[in-house]
Formats: C-alpha cells, sequence, structure tokens
C-alpha cells in the first residue's frame, strides 16, 4: 500500500502567552498512515485534536517534533498541496464573487489553463447542483450551497487526495446523502479521502479505515469492521475506547 | 506570478463591488461639481481655489479607501476563514501578502485615475489652461504615495487583528508624517540631547509623504518637475514598500493559522 498521507510521532504544542497558563499539548506523537484509495475516517470527541492535525497536514500549523507528509513530501512545502483538496467546516467564501469566479479564482493558482478550468467549473458546478446559483453571488445562497460550493472549490484541481474537515456539520439530511454520494463517488474513482467526522453512521458507511484520537493520542486504528468488534455498533465501539461506558436505560 | 495576480484579481473586484469607493466619488463630484457652478465674486482666479479644495478632497477620499481597503484584507480573511481554503492550495505566504498589495494598489490606482479625470474635466470648464502632463505627474506621485501607505496598512493588518484599529493607527502615523514629520529636523535642532538624536534619526527613517504632494503644481498651472527627481522620488517610495512588504511576510510567517 502506496502511503499518500503520513504522520509520524507528531506531537503539537499550543504554549499560552498567559504567565501561568501551561502549554497545552494538542498531539502527542501521532503516528497514522493512509493508503492510496482509501477513504479514512478520522474521529474523536470535541478537542481530541483532529482540527489540529488537519492543519498540520495543511501546513497551516508547525509540528513542534515529529514530521507529516503528504505524497511524500513535507507538509511545509507549498508543492505538497498541489495534489490536495480540502473542505473546512463551516467556511465562509468571497461573498462579493459568484460561485464560477470563486472555482475560476482557485483554479488559476492550481495553475489550470483557462480551457481546463472552463471544462472542470462546468462538471463541478453540475456535481453540486449549482449551475442554476453559478453567477448570483455567493451572499445570497443558503448554508447547504455554500457548503456545497466549498466542496466544488475543494475537487477544483482534480485532487488526488481529499481532506474534509465535518463534511456534513450543518447540512440537511438531503445535503448529507449528497456529500456521502460525492464521497462514494471519488473513492470509486480511486481517489484518496480523509475525512473527520462525528456522524459515525456515515463514517460506517463509506469508511475503509478508521482512527480514534483522544486527548491528542491515537487510541485506536483498524477496519471499521476490526474496532466495532462485538460492539453492537460503531459508536458503541467509540464510546468504549474513549472511556465512556453507556448506562443501560433503567 | 500567476497566483500574485490571481489574488490581487479579488482585491480588485471587492473594491468595485463594495459601496466605499463609489459613495467616496459621488460626494466627491457633487460637492465640486456645486462648487463649480457658484461664481463668487465674479473672480476669474476663483478657479484656483476650486482645484484646491478638490483636491484636498480626492486626497483625502484616496487615503480613505487606501486604507480602509488594506485594513480589512487580512483580518476579514482570518475572521471569515477564507484564509484556510486558499492557504490550502499552493499558494505560499508571501504570494499572498504580495498579491493583496499589488491588489489594494492597483485598485488605489483605479480609483485615482477616475478622481483625476473628474478632475481634469472639471478644470477643463472652468480655465482655458489646461495641463494634462502635470496632471499626470501628480498623479503617478500620488499612486506611489499610496503604494507606501498600502504596505504600511498590510503591515499593520497582519499586527492587528481589529481593521479598526489598524486603520486609525494607520491614520495617525499618515497624519503625524505629513503635518509634523517634515518639521521634526528643525524641532531637533532646538532640543537637549538625547532628544535631538532621537527626532534627528526618526526624520531620515520615516517615509516622508509629503514629496509627493504636488498639489501646488496643479492649483498654479507650475512647469513640471524634472524627470530625474520624480524617478528619484519613485525609488525612494519603493524602499519603504519594500521595508514595509518584507516586515509584513516575516511577521506573516511565523503566524499559525488556525
Amino acid at each position: 500500500m502506496t502511503a499518500i498521507l503520513r504522520t509520524d510521532k507528531l506531537r503539537v504544542e499550543y504554549r499560552s502567552r498567559e504567565i501561568r497558563q501551561a502549554t497545552k499539548i494538542a498531539l502527542h506523537g501521532l503516528d497514522l498512515e493512509v493508503g492510496a484509495g482509501e477513504v479514512f475516517g478520522f474521529l474523536g470527541p470535541n478537542g481530541a485534536g483532529k482540527t489540529t492535525t488537519m492543519n498540520v497536514l495543511l501546513g497551516f500549523v508547525p509540528p513542534t517534533s515529529g514530521s507529516a507528509s503528504l505524497f511524500g513530501i513535507d507538509v511545509r512545502q507549498p508543492i505538497a498541496r498541489q495534489r490536495i483538496g480540502y473542505l473546512p467546516e463551516l467556511t465562509y467564501y468571497y461573498k462579493f464573487l459568484t460561485a464560477e469566479e470563486l472555482l475560476r479564482f482557485y483554479s488559476r493558482i492550481f495553475g489550470l489553463s483557462r480551457t481546463v478550468a472552463d471544462k472542470r467549473i462546468s462538471e463541478l458546478l453540475k456535481l453540486v447542483e449549482l449551475e442554476h446559483a453559478a453567477k448570483r453571488p455567493i451572499k445570497s445562497y443558503s448554508k447547504g450551497m455554500q457548503q456545497r460550493v466549498g466542496l466544488a472549490q475543494a475537487l477544483v484541481n482534480d485532487p488526488d487526495l481529499l481532506i474534509l474537515d465535518e463534511p456534513t456539520s450543518g447540512l440537511d439530511p438531503l445535503g448529507r446523502m449528497k456529500v456521502r454520494e460525492i464521497i462514494q463517488r471519488l473513492k470509486n474513482e480511486g481517489k484518496t479521502v480523509f475525512f473527520s467526522s462525528h456522524e459515525l453512521g456515515e463514517v460506517e458507511s463509506v469508511c475503509d479505515r478508521v482512527a480514534i484520537i483522544h486527548q491528542g493520542q491515537l487510541k485506536a486504528i483498524g477496519r471499521v469492521a476490526d474496532i466495532t468488534g462485538s460492539h453492537a455498533s460503531l459508536e458503541k465501539a467509540f464510546l468504549k475506547i474513549i472511556g465512556f461506558e453507556t448506562q443501560p436505560a433503567s | 506570478m500567476k497566483n500574485i495576480f490571481a489574488v490581487a484579481g479579488v482585491v480588485i473586484k471587492e473594491l468595485y463591488r463594495r459601496k466605499d469607493f463609489y459613495v467616496l466619488f459621488i460626494v466627491t463630484i457633487l460637492i465640486c461639481t456645486m462648487m463649480a457652478m457658484v461664481r463668487i465674486y465674479n473672480d476669474a482666479n476663483i478657479v484656483r481655489y476650486l482645484k484646491e479644495i478638490s483636491l484636498d478632497l480626492i486626497w483625502l477620499c484616496s487615503l480613505v479607501i487606501a486604507v480602509t481597503t488594506t485594513a480589512r484584507q487580512i483580518p476579514a480573511e482570518r475572521e471569515n476563514r477564507t484564509l484556510l481554503p486558499l492557504l490550502a492550495k499552493p499558494l505560499t505566504r508571501v504570494q499572498l501578502i504580495f498579491g493583496k498589495f499589488f491588489g489594494c494598489w492597483l485598485a488605489c490606482g483605479l480609483s485615482l485615475l477616475c478622481f483625476y479625470l473628474f478632475f481634469g474635466v472639471l478644470a477643463a470648464t472652468r480655465e482655458h489652461d489646461w495641463q494634462p502632463l502635470n496632471y499626470l505627474e501628480a498623479a503617478t506621485m500620488h499612486w506611489f504615495m499610496l503604494g507606501i501607505i498600502v504596505s504600511l496598512a498590510l503591515l499593520g493588518s497582519i499586527v492587528f487583528a481589529a481593521p479598526s484599529s489598524n486603520a486609525t493607527i494607520c491614520f495617525v502615523i499618515i497624519g503625524g508624517i505629513l503635518f509634523v514629520g517634515r518639521h521634526l529636523d528643525q524641532q531637533a535642532l532646538n532640543m537637549p540631547e538625547p532628544v535631538r538624536t532621537i527626532l534627528t534619526v526618526l526624520y531620515y527613517a520615516i517615509p516622508h509623504l509629503e514629496f509627493y504632494d504636488m498639489r501646488d503644481l496643479v492649483i498654479h498651472n507650475w512647469p513640471l518637475v524634472a524627470g530625474k527627481y520624480i524617478c528619484l522620488a519613485l525609488l525612494y517610495a519603493c524602499f519603504y514598500m519594500a521595508v514595509f512588504l518584507i516586515g509584513a511576510c516575516l511577521s506573516f510567517r511565523r503566524k499559525a493559522v488556525n
């Protein structure tokens, strides 16, 4: 299995500016490896270190120690981001631009030629069902439409690796289903998808492997079936792994 | 360079899709046109006062556009979280800073072009001695001065999180340089040490924005300033732009984006 995404003893500390505040350790030596063509779910409760891991992978936050690479290139090199697509959780896009202009702007950054960009933008607008609103400013979009623009911008360079930070957060059931369909479609095309989510049912249905992280430490990694094991569902297994035992209903 | 121009293109689009520029431009047009229609004492020289007031308004509006447009660039990207998908692309932080700078500077140049075109038309209707080369020279100097201000505000937008505090500090600095900066060397002569040395160093360290004030040349239709002096002034502006931009890049490189 070729590793597309790898972290090696990754440690991230956030130093507080306040004198009496202790340094917060967000990640304690995280080792991860995601292979080509995998759909990999990255799970953990709030504050577990999922977004920090993604921030390191995208070069937003430098690691305190350890290393992270994408396609074998250190994440601090901008070229490591040439073949990835990223969808942040709850992001707003330039409201004065239309969806078409936004996608054109990002396609220019990826160095796509005008012909290729035109074709790609048209395909993506169709994929996320925003053709009818392509020439409307983003400020007039609903939350679901903005999330779909986000998904389109993450796919503008036809990435080999897609990093999605809670892609279904804030979406209605229909929107969630669409996102799941898109992830499934990308999987069928052989793309690698690395995504975090709190929707464990969704993770169970689309992921090949999952990792569970808690308080900055990797608690479990493996195939969904192996992690679920003897538990009734991934949710029950997840709760047990992070140390939360469910109480039987009285 | 393509990345820098892509970012700059978005900044320019932002300027012409927001209402700030149109409001300032229309207010300037209204004030100047109304003044041009009034005949005061049938004095033929009154046109000079009209030109002076129009140029003062243009200066004020250009400063407001330059500072407010630039001051919000990076803080707005952080606040709206548009910085995350942008930096997740193969775009370096240095390219982002340069893109923002060129975008704001070009946007200021475009708005300045509109203002000077209006001023030219207004002056042409009121006096027969019309000197477009003077206007071109004055506008070029004005634009380069705005380049210094844009780079200063961009550095401020990385240091200060709130656009309002950055804009206020920039206006204080610009006002200080324009009204006090030019007299610092004279003041230093009357001061004891070490204040004298501090003021002298400050005088040579600050960018002298008053070098770029060519309003009198336009108002009184004086002959053009020799090209070599203009070139020196433009190089001087480029030096300060480079200093502020390097500061912005170094400061932004160390910032965690999350």
